[in-house]
């Protein structure tokens, strides 16, 4: 191990180093400033590597004794020792250095390699100019035509979809009819078990609710009354249409959108496909029809989980519940709930299509896209409610 | 072609008796590899080759953990593969086919990833180091901001190659290098890696089916066919073997154009003057 480096002050010491180190050490890195006839000087020795610096201890203790170096510009640098030196050992010392070579230093011809990378393209970012307020003002301004170009689409996507339902109508053998069963399967038979559950529990938690109330003023049996109206004319269709949206929404909306990053659009675009009567269109009339399947099978249950506790909690037998429940509700509230839900599974539908179309082909846009979509189709099943119970105020109450 | 290293160096990775076995979904199985050997030896390049279907991808999968062999063993640095935890981009690269890169992250953040994830060094040295890394694979600073889909198909693998290089890792496995390049990037991606291999001193295994590439850069090429490696030698051995699938895959028509690259005829590679089969 060579106890002093060379001393000499030409600059070039670099390229002419070649003494030949000392034996590869598995140990950390680290280096030892002596003084050499009146010259500091630095022996760096161990590995320098983003291995060895990645553990926590090691690069603690070598940044802080290399931060308590004095920066002084006459110390020489003995780098013969160290074994290995990558690129990120090397990039800490030239940072180190202040990207600049030291006036002294030896190394072997490797680590000179390594060295003069980072000594030529160790450089600055270029720096961004920070946009001015008209820029932003612009910017700005553009999200309002960015919201009239996504209107226009949806108006356009809604449009298309009335022109391929004449399509079909005037060719009815010619239409994606195994897409639209897939689909009702995929949109319907496999979203029951989860609507079941979830208007079972509603029911059982409304019922229990009210039942108290009811209990107060003696007023048991209109438990039928109120169960029988909230689930089937409200709480069934908008229950079912908020998992729905969230869970056949977000489908579509992820399907079309891989498919626009996987160019399967473009694909289908050239054999002259159209994407409204192939892709929108099934989807859009599976939900028409699974959509109020899937409301009255919620409302069912839901009213099963009613019943059983009207039974436990106010004695009211279920035999009781059924015979009251059709003078309690009239006919038109489920015919109402239906007419919704087909609404509610054809905004929902479309609203999907929609943001998958504008799917831009990489994985975030997918992915603010999908979120988009199940929000916006909640939303819009809620505002179609709200338009529903204004419209509908005088009909179905006795 | 790159000089061939001394056959006597350790193996970095070390393949031994490695079963690969494909379950259908109708409960058929499908043997891939059976009973395959396979030792990459530090400092050379590797190609695999084979025909589709015969797991050269799914073997560079078991090589870096994201698979396991139903038998057999598969020993990278010594240690099994995908046991590296945090820094484990410290001791392999790997360049997949399409790139991988985040597309949420611009070109800066994906090569500076890996380091930034050890959540221990300084932003100003992650940043250099990255930008080093980016220059050095032959792109201007000026495409540190970009998104991954700003980019073009030769940047997307440059700026991949960046990534897998950051922790500069002994060992490096590429995945069709130079698949869907023009010929021209292709030749540059070629040279970068060739270029690459010499200063960083890397070990590199690679998936290639062209055949430019192989002869370009490999000092080893691996054959699989019949669910093995039927021979693991020099271009030259390689060609000489006289499986059917090799002189097929060699000395076809493109073969030939490809070999020109050996500079020299093979018609004097005769069938047996130099192959010695692998096992």
């Amino acid at each position: 191990m060579p106890s002093a480096p060379p001393i000499d002050d030409a600059p070039d010491i670099r390229a002419a180093a070649s003494a030949p180190g000392a034996p590869a050490t598995a140990a950390a890195p680290r280096f030892e400033a002596r003084d050499v006839d009146g010259i500091a000087w630095v022996r760096a020795s161990g590995r320098w590597t983003a291995m060895a610096l990645s553990s926590r201890s090691t690069w603690t203790a070598l940044s802080g004794a290399l931060q308590g170096m004095p920066a002084r510009e006459d110390l020489g640098w003995d780098l013969r020792d160290i074994e290995p030196l990558d690129h990120i050992g090397a990039q800490l010392l030239w940072n180190h250095w202040g990207q600049a070579w030291p006036k002294r230093l030896v190394l072997e011809a490797p680590h000179q390699a390594v060295l003069d990378q980072c000594a030529q393209f160790t450089c600055s970012l270029p720096v961004e100019v920070p946009p001015t307020t008209a820029e932003r003002l612009k910017t700005f301004a553009h999200l309002g035509t960015r919201l009239a170009i996504a209107l226009r689409d949806f108006v356009r996507l809604i449009g298309q979809f009335a022109l391929d339902i004449g399509t079909l109508v005037r060719a009815p053998h010619r239409g994606p009819w195994r897409d639209l069963s897939g689909q009702l399967y995929q949109f319907g038979a496999t979203a029951l078990p989860i609507t079941a559950l979830v208007g079972l529990l509603i029911g059982v938690v409304l019922a229990y609710l009210t039942s108290q109330q009811l209990r107060q003023y003696g007023a048991e049996t209109f438990i039928v009354n109120i169960l029988g109206l909230a689930l089937v004319r409200e709480l069934g269709p908008v229950l079912a249409a908020v998992l729905v949206a969230g869970r056949s929404g977000s489908a579509i909306t992820a399907q079309i959108g891989v498919m626009r990053v996987t160019e399967e659009l473009d694909a289908m675009r050239v054999m002259g496909i159209p994407h409204g009567f192939r892709l929108v269109m099934p989807r859009v009339l599976a939900l028409a029809i699974a959509m109020p399947l899937i409301s009255l099978w919620t409302s069912m249950s839901a009213l099963l989980g009613g019943m059983i506790v009207a039974d436990l909690s106010l004695g009211i037998s279920p035999a009781f519940f059924l015979q009251a429940l059709p003078r309690a509700v009239a006919m038109t509230n489920l015919w109402l709930a239906l007419g919704k839900s087909a609404v509610f599974g054809i905004m929902i539908a479309l609203v999907a299509c929609h943001f998958g179309m504008r799917v831009q082909p990489n994985t975030e846009s997918l992915g603010r896209r999908t979120t988009s979509s199940v929000v916006t189709s909640i939303t819009v099943v809620i505002l179609i409610d709200a338009l529903f119970a204004v419209l509908f105020r005088g009909t179905g109450f006795r | 072609m790159i000089e061939t290293p001394a056959p006597d160096v350790p193996h970095l990775v070390e393949i031994r008796h490695l079963w690969t076995v494909f379950e259908s979904p109708d409960g058929e199985e499908q043997v891939v590899h059976q009973d395959l050997d396979l030792d990459i030896r530090r400092g050379e390049v590797l190609s695999l080759v084979g025909g589709s279907g015969t797991g050269k991808t799914v073997l560079l999968r078991q090589i870096l953990g994201l698979e396991r062999p139903a038998r057999g063993e598969v020993r990278v640095l010594g240690q099994k593969p995908g046991q590296h935890g945090a820094g484990g981009a410290a001791k392999v690269g790997m360049l997949f086919q399409r790139g991988a890169l985040f597309s949420a992250f611009s070109v800066l953040e994906n090569i500076a990833f890996p380091l930034r994830e050890l959540r221990l060094l300084p932003d100003a040295l992650i940043r250099d180091a990255a930008l080093v890394k980016l220059q050095m694979v032959g792109l201007g600073p000026e495409h540190a901001g970009k998104r991954p889909s700003d980019l073009s198909g030769g940047m997307i693998k440059r700026v991949a190659l960046a990534r897998a290089l950051i922790m500069d890792p002994p060992l490096l496995l590429l995945d069709e290098p130079t698949a869907g390049l023009d010929p021209e990037s292709s030749d540059g991606f070629c040279d970068l890696l060739r270029g690459l291999h010499r200063e960083l001193g890397l070990t590199v295994v690679m998936v290639t089916h062209d055949l430019d590439t192989l002869f370009d850069l490999s000092t080893r090429i691996a054959v699989l066919a019949d669910r093995r490696v039927i021979i693991a030698g020099r271009p030259r051995e390689v060609i000489a073997h006289p499986h059917p699938f090799i002189r097929e895959y060699f000395l076809g028509g493109r073969g030939r154009r490809a070999l020109e690259a050996l500079h020299d005829a093979p018609a004097e590679a005769a069938p047996g003057s130099a192959g010695t089969p692998h096992r």
